[in-house]
Formats: structure tokens, sequence, C-alpha cells
């Protein structure tokens, strides 16, 4: 088990890429946001996603809730602690989803935590959290 | 990149049978440039994204996806479509500077 605050710290250490990067304060606002006020729970939404990644400009992740499909599962969503913006990306799930499953790459500022959201067609939220340790980190090749 | 148009690729299997779950995979040529880059000459680079990716089936919803800044250059998407019946499968990609365009794919059930 990686100890966690000691690899925020390092990651604070590292030159910014941007003028502005979100900070856990917005994080929970864009999470709110999403939500709508719903309480957050642990558990149903799985995040695929290498806790070691290389090149931070393009990573893999899979967000799914595990057997169930756009008829029960409204929206997936996937946010950043320490990007510049919280937001990554939040999938609408229509009736003709066969699963609710989503797959795309995305960019990494810093180690960081990684989070994935589903809310249910009954309106509950679901979360899961996978710290990532990136060794090339987006935008710092940029230019 | 100051074009209305990208180039796209979608994915989709020619033929399945009803009620079949199956992949759709959709890949956009675009920078998604953030808007926190500098180019060489140490200008910001403007922020040009693409937004709003919308999957439709014969006009019906599989997938809408609102991307932001943090999704890589050339964004990917792979999810599912459960085949209701024959029918045309349409990605669109909205974007920023004008930017739109669709795809589609005639998926014939069997």
């Amino acid at each position: 088990m990686i100890a966690r605050r000691p690899l925020l710290a390092a990651g604070a250490a590292l030159p910014f890429c941007g003028p502005a990067r979100a900070t856990p304060a917005s994080l929970l606002a864009a999470i709110a946001t999403f939500t709508g006020g719903a309480a957050v729970q642990e558990g149903r939404v799985k995040l695929e996603l290498s806790p070691l990644v290389e090149n931070g400009n393009t990573v893999p992740v899979t967000v799914s809730v595990p057997g169930a499909d756009g008829g029960s599962v409204r929206r997936l969503a996937l946010f950043t602690e320490l990007n510049p913006q919280p937001e990554v990306a939040v999938f609408t799930l229509g009736p003709l989803a066969g699963r609710a499953q989503v797959a795309t790459r995305l960019r990494l500022a810093t180690s960081q935590t990684v989070v994935a959201l589903a809310q249910m067609a009954d309106g509950s939220v679901w979360q899961q959290r996978i710290d990532v340790v990136v060794t090339l980190a987006a935008c710092v090749e940029g230019g | 990149m100051n074009v209305a148009t990208l180039r796209a690729i979608l994915t989709a299997p020619a033929r399945a049978r009803v009620g079949d779950v199956v992949e759709i995979r959709a890949l956009a040529q675009h920078p998604m440039e953030t808007g926190y880059r500098r180019s060489a000459e140490g200008e910001l680079l403007p922020r040009e994204l693409l937004r709003r990716v919308e999957c439709r089936f014969d006009g019906e919803l599989v997938l809408a996806a609102e991307l932001h800044a943090a999704v890589s250059a050339n964004p990917y998407l792979a999810f599912h479509l459960r085949l209701p019946r024959s029918g045309t499968l349409t990605v669109r990609w909205v974007g920023d500077a004008g930017v739109a365009h669709s795809e589609s794919v005639r998926i014939q059930a069997t």
C-alpha cells in the first residue's frame, strides 16, 4: 500500500503546468453539481485505471456499473483531484445503452486521485476512487 | 485547427442479432487544446475542445458525452449498444470554433 500524504506532498512540489489547479474544494463542488446534492456512497461503480501511469497525456480508463445497462444507470462521470479543472467527462446513458460502461483516455497533470461516479435511475450516486502515480505529467512536454 | 469539420472513425459491427450487445468505438482527430499550454513563442494557446459527442440509433439516444480539457487529444470513446432492429447508428461531434461532424454506419439485424 502506498501512503497517500507523501505522494500528495511530492505532487505539490512539482512545477505547475497551468495557471490554475483544481483544489479538493473545487473537486467537491464539481461532484456536488453532478449529484445534485445526493449522498455519495461507496461501491457499485467500477473504475479501471492503472495505478502507475507512465504518460499522463493519454491514460486509458474504463468506468462501469457491472451488470447494469442504460435502463438502470442514468449517468457516469469522471473527475480528478489536481488537474487544472476537476471535470473530465460526463456520460449520459440512453435507453439503448447495452451496458453501463464507457472507456476513454484522459490527461493527468500530476499524481493524484481519480474519481468515478455513477448516478442510478433512482437518483442514488456511487463512487470509486483510485490513487494514481504519474511519472510523465500531461502538458509538461507540450510546447 | 480552425476548420469546421474533422476526421473521425466510427466502428460498429455490420450485422448482429436483435437484442445483442455490441461494442461501438468512436475516435475523432482533434487536439483537445486545453488553454493551459504555451506555444514555442511563449503565447498561451487558446482553448479549443470537442465539447459534446452524441451517439443515436435511428434518433434514439445510446450515449451522450460531455467532454472537458482533461480528455486526451483525439478523443476515443468505447461503449455498448443493445441492437433493437436494423437501423443506422450516428455519432455527432460538436466543439469549439464551429466544429461539427457526423459519422453513420448501418447495422443489419439478423
